[in-house]
């Protein structure tokens, strides 16, 4: 019964000052659904990257059995030809190629005279499509599908190199529901084709429903690796405490709500696309948060959130934006992102990465990014107090980095969260939109997060948070809205809020029924 | 030459003991790769000093390697606040030649003061500058393209109006590139005390502001680097001020005019950058142009002024290029555009924006000024100059990308 398709013995990787990987030991049986947990910055991805030749033999020290046999990669091309394929969390698909030309680019279909064989390139794309459940067409360009057909492309190419072992590095993080659910079912197929997988992912729910084992890594080592059909059935809290090394009995912080006054009403909001402007994005949306109450916005993607939050903030998305703003009661115009903030508004963005942090510059410098006057005296900025400000912050919201002087990008996720939270709440505004606030980030940030919100809450801020996890928004939110199809289509008081109702609201037509 | 200081926290001395060696050494004043280039540019004078028997450190030969070069640094501190920003201009040496035409012809043909004249070149480049600024910030065509058409436009308009050479311009106006601070105060041996004083009130002047960084710093608990590493910097940077001082206190005619304009352009300019919302703007912009949209910052504003900014930057460079050339060209200003740009990467500016500063942009501008000027004194063919320079800025860059790889920053 002991037939490993994989064995990673004794892996240690060194980066400069920091051992990232130490000792760790890895047993992948043949034709399993293997999960990898661990925290952000635990070494899931180091491990990863050594297993598929991203760090080269004499990198690491330790062996790597692959069908009983030590292999040393010294690329990821040595180790596609072993059958160990990755598909890494931020897809590597080009956005202008056809879905054909993405599954063989690298591996292109010759004719005998060594031009590309387009009738073959396509033939074979779409055979491969099929078994992954695509009905497009082999030439659609991969930019014209959604983030979950891509994934699902991104499978299929991998399917073409002939895959024996495959590595999904937080497949699920960018998709909704519906798409997730389709992918898990798709990896269980591959299983039952013999194809061995290893799932790295933060969604405890996800691992306990498809993985056959569990490996959990802490501080890069391995802990314990757990059966998950073995007599005892594995909760996801059993897996919980592996992770942070205790038990995390409650996942969301005590939070009493004590509400103030009304800060912020939308009234009507109606946002167009910005190059499509005949399409109605946010159609006639009204909100309202109040001081003290942490509010909602629930919705599958494409309802129109992010839209809403973005284009109420300044103006940064959308066209033919109508609608009214209050802020304490009075109307407020806000047509540029500095007239928001000076409104008291402030916005964190669900993508950290693109629209959140300067990541080549340092965590002092984020975290004043957004308040720069509050700092400066004729233009001239006091890096004194600048300095003290980001060392209050690294203390007070506990971001793990040594020195504010560290460039952001080497930060991980959840203490990258941690410095765009800290930017706006130095901004000092009375509203913080937060999109997404915990995307990415591993349980015990998630809970450092919530009690941040709950603190700010207390401190008579209006918060409301944007979130795809229903059980996050049910936690910590006293009241939610819900949008479907740019429609504000529920308003749910905390004690009334379910999963289903929520889901329900959030899936219902135009026309009013539930689909 | 920038005035940066390093605050890392005052860490409890077991959690300072976990902080890696790279980081700690990281922590010598802003980045270690500041000092590389610093290191380069030494390296290439003892280099040149020997290859060239002693003659490259004359004293002659340093004041007018200054004055050679003073329009590849006074374009290069404009170019990398562009390239920092993520843009590029390529017109800046057309720029140099229709401004030059634009000053030399008020002198001689409408016999304005050379001063009036020179407020009208800096208007006439702030002008130019506004122009793409705005094709650039508020209709948004890269700049790469407007600066292209706006090295052919301002490269025409040059012909246009500089038809023959303009020259018989005023003694004043060529002084400007030419001479030196007059020698009000005597000689000390050979040496002219004028440029002794100002080198000894540079390095107490920035000697104070180093000292009373370092007490403010400590005032506020953050900490500051190692006592002796503050004391070998402050050694290292009187051994420098020193040498040059004294060389040029030699020469022919003292302190050139030219230099006094760069340094002060390289202080008020290094503060802007460093110390300035604006200049704090322009880093976050390049850094990551989406997240400052959404941070408040006014992407559309703080692009035109940079570009207005490096246009009356180029009028200075017109300036001092008119003048050394006793006459306006219209050819005058060829290639100045990618002097400058050269000069910035070899200086640490990164191509994707976000990186880059104006220290390093003058050491790289002398890097190629050290370059140019050795050659020549060993006579080497100008072809082979070319070559040679080209080379150095592959490697440059080469080195850089290397060395950043290995500390595993990518």
């Amino acid at each position: 019964m002991n037939d490993h398709i994989l064995e990673m013995r004794g892996i240690t990787k060194r980066f400069p000052g920091v051992i990232a990987l130490q000792d760790v030991t890895l047993a992948v049986r043949r034709g399993e659904v293997h999960a990898i947990c661990g925290e952000n910055g635990a070494g899931k991805s180091t491990l990863m990257k050594v297993l598929s030749g991203v760090y080269p033999h004499g990198d690491y020290e330790g062996d790597i059995v692959l069908d009983g046999k030590t292999v040393e990669f010294r690329g990821i091309r040595d180790s596609e030809a072993e059958g160990v394929v990755i598909i890494h969390q931020e897809l590597a698909l080009s956005p202008y190629l056809s879905i054909a030309e993405n599954i063989f680019l690298g591996n292109e279909q010759l004719s005998s005279r060594g031009v590309v064989d387009w009738n073959r390139t396509n033939a074979r794309a779409a055979d491969l499509l099929r078994q992954v459940g695509l009905t497009e067409r082999p030439d659609t360009r991969v930019m014209d599908i959604g983030v979950g057909k891509q994934q699902l492309v991104e499978i299929a190419k991998a399917l073409s190199k002939e895959v024996k072992l495959l590595i999904l590095d937080e497949p699920t993080a960018a998709l909704n529901d519906e798409d997730s659910a389709h992918l898990l079912g798709l990896i269980r197929g591959l299983r039952d084709r013999g194809i061995t997988s290893i799932i790295i992912s933060h969604k405890l729910n996800e691992i306990e429903a498809i993985a056959d084992s569990t490996t959990i890594i802490r501080d890069g080592r391995t802990i314990e690796t757990l059966e998950m059909h073995g007599a005892e059935p594995v909760s996801e809290e059993r897996i919980i405490r592996g992770m942070v090394g205790r038990s995390l009995d409650n996942r969301f912080p005590e939070h009493t709500p004590s509400i103030g006054a009304e800060v912020l009403r939308i009234e009507d909001w109606t946002v167009h696309h910005p190059v499509d402007q005949s399409r109605l994005v946010v159609d006639g949306a009204s909100i309202t948060v109040n001081r003290g109450e942490i509010v909602g916005l629930a919705g599958l993607m494409g309802a129109g959130r992010t839209e809403l939050a973005m284009s109420v903030f300044g103006r940064s998305y959308g066209s033919r934006i109508s609608g009214r703003v209050f802020k304490d009661g009075k109307p407020v115009h806000l047509h540029t992102v500095d007239q928001a903030i000076k409104s008291g508004l402030a916005y964190a963005t669900e993508d950290r990465k693109h629209y959140g942090l300067n990541l080549i510059d340092t965590v002092q410098h984020n975290v004043s990014a957004a308040a720069l006057d509050k700092l400066s005296r004729g233009g001239v900025v006091d890096r004194r107090q600048e300095g003290t400000v980001a060392e209050r912050f690294r203390k007070d919201l506990n971001i793990k980095t040594h020195t504010v002087q560290a460039f952001v990008g080497k930060l991980s996720g959840g203490n990258q969260q941690k410095v765009v939270l800290s930017k706006w709440i130095y901004a000092d505004p009375d509203v913080l939109i937060l999109d997404e606030p915990t995307r990415g980030i591993d349980v015990g940030a998630k809970y450092e997060i919530y009690t941040i919100i709950n603190k700010l809450a207390e401190q008579g801020k209006g918060v409301l948070v944007i979130s795809s996890e229903l059980p996050e928004l049910l936690g910590i939110c006293d009241r939610i809205y819900t949008l479907s199809q740019g429609r504000v289509t529920g308003e749910v008081p905390r004690a009334e809020a379910t999963q289903e109702r929520l889901m329900q609201y959030m899936t219902m037509e135009k026309d009013g029924k539930a689909s | 030459m920038s005035v940066d200081m390093n605050t890392t926290p005052n860490l409890p001395a077991g959690e300072r003991a976990r902080v890696p060696l790279s980081q700690r050494l990281g922590g010598l004043g802003g980045n270690a790769r500041q000092y590389g280039i610093f290191g380069a540019l030494v390296v290439i004078i003892l280099l040149f000093q020997v290859l060239t028997d002693g003659k490259l450190l004359l004293a002659n030969n340093v004041a007018s390697l200054f004055q050679q070069n003073a329009y590849v640094m006074i374009l290069a501190i404009g170019m990398v606040m562009v390239i920092v920003a993520g843009h590029i201009d390529l017109s800046v040496g057309s720029v140099v030649a229709f401004v030059g035409g634009i000053v030399a012809l008020s002198m001689r043909d409408l016999d304005l003061p050379w001063a009036v004249a020179i407020l009208i070149g800096l208007a006439a480049g702030a002008l130019v500058g506004a122009w793409q600024g705005f094709w650039v910030a508020y209709i948004g065509i890269p700049a790469f393209i407007v600066t292209l058409a706006g090295m052919l436009v301002f490269r025409g308009l040059a012909l246009v109006l500089v038809g023959e050479t303009v020259a018989g311009l005023p003694p004043e106006f060529i002084s400007i590139a030419g001479g030196s601070l007059p020698n009000v105060l005597g000689f000390v041996g050979n040496a002219d005390v004028v440029t002794l004083v100002i080198g000894a009130v540079a390095f107490l002047a920035l000697a104070f502001t180093q000292v009373r960084a370092r007490q403010s710093m400590r005032k506020h608990n953050l900490h500051a680097e190692p006592v002796g590493v503050f004391i070998t910097k402050l050694v290292l940077v009187a051994l420098g001020i020193g040498a040059l001082t004294v060389i040029l206190s030699f020469s022919a005619g003292g302190t050139p005019i030219v230099l006094v304009i760069v340094g002060v352009l390289v202080v008020v300019y290094s503060f802007l950058m460093g110390r300035t919302v604006f200049g704090r703007h322009i880093y976050a912009i390049g850094g990551n142009r989406a997240a400052a949209a959404l941070s408040g910052v006014s992407t559309k504003r703080v692009d035109f002024w940079i570009f207005v900014n490096i246009g009356v930057l180029a009028a200075v460079a017109a300036i001092v290029t008119t003048s050394r050339a006793g006459a306006a060209i219209a050819a005058a200003g060829q290639n100045y555009e990618l002097d400058a740009i050269a000069a910035c990467f070899i200086g640490g500016a990164a191509v994707t924006g976000g990186i880059g500063r104006i220290s390093g942009a003058i050491v790289g501008a002398l890097i190629m000024g050290v370059l140019n000027m050795g050659l020549s004194i060993m006579a080497v063919d100008p072809a082979w100059q070319q070559a040679i320079k080209g080379l150095v800025l592959l490697l440059a860059v080469a080195f850089d990308l290397l060395n950043k790889r290995r500390a595993g920053t990518r």
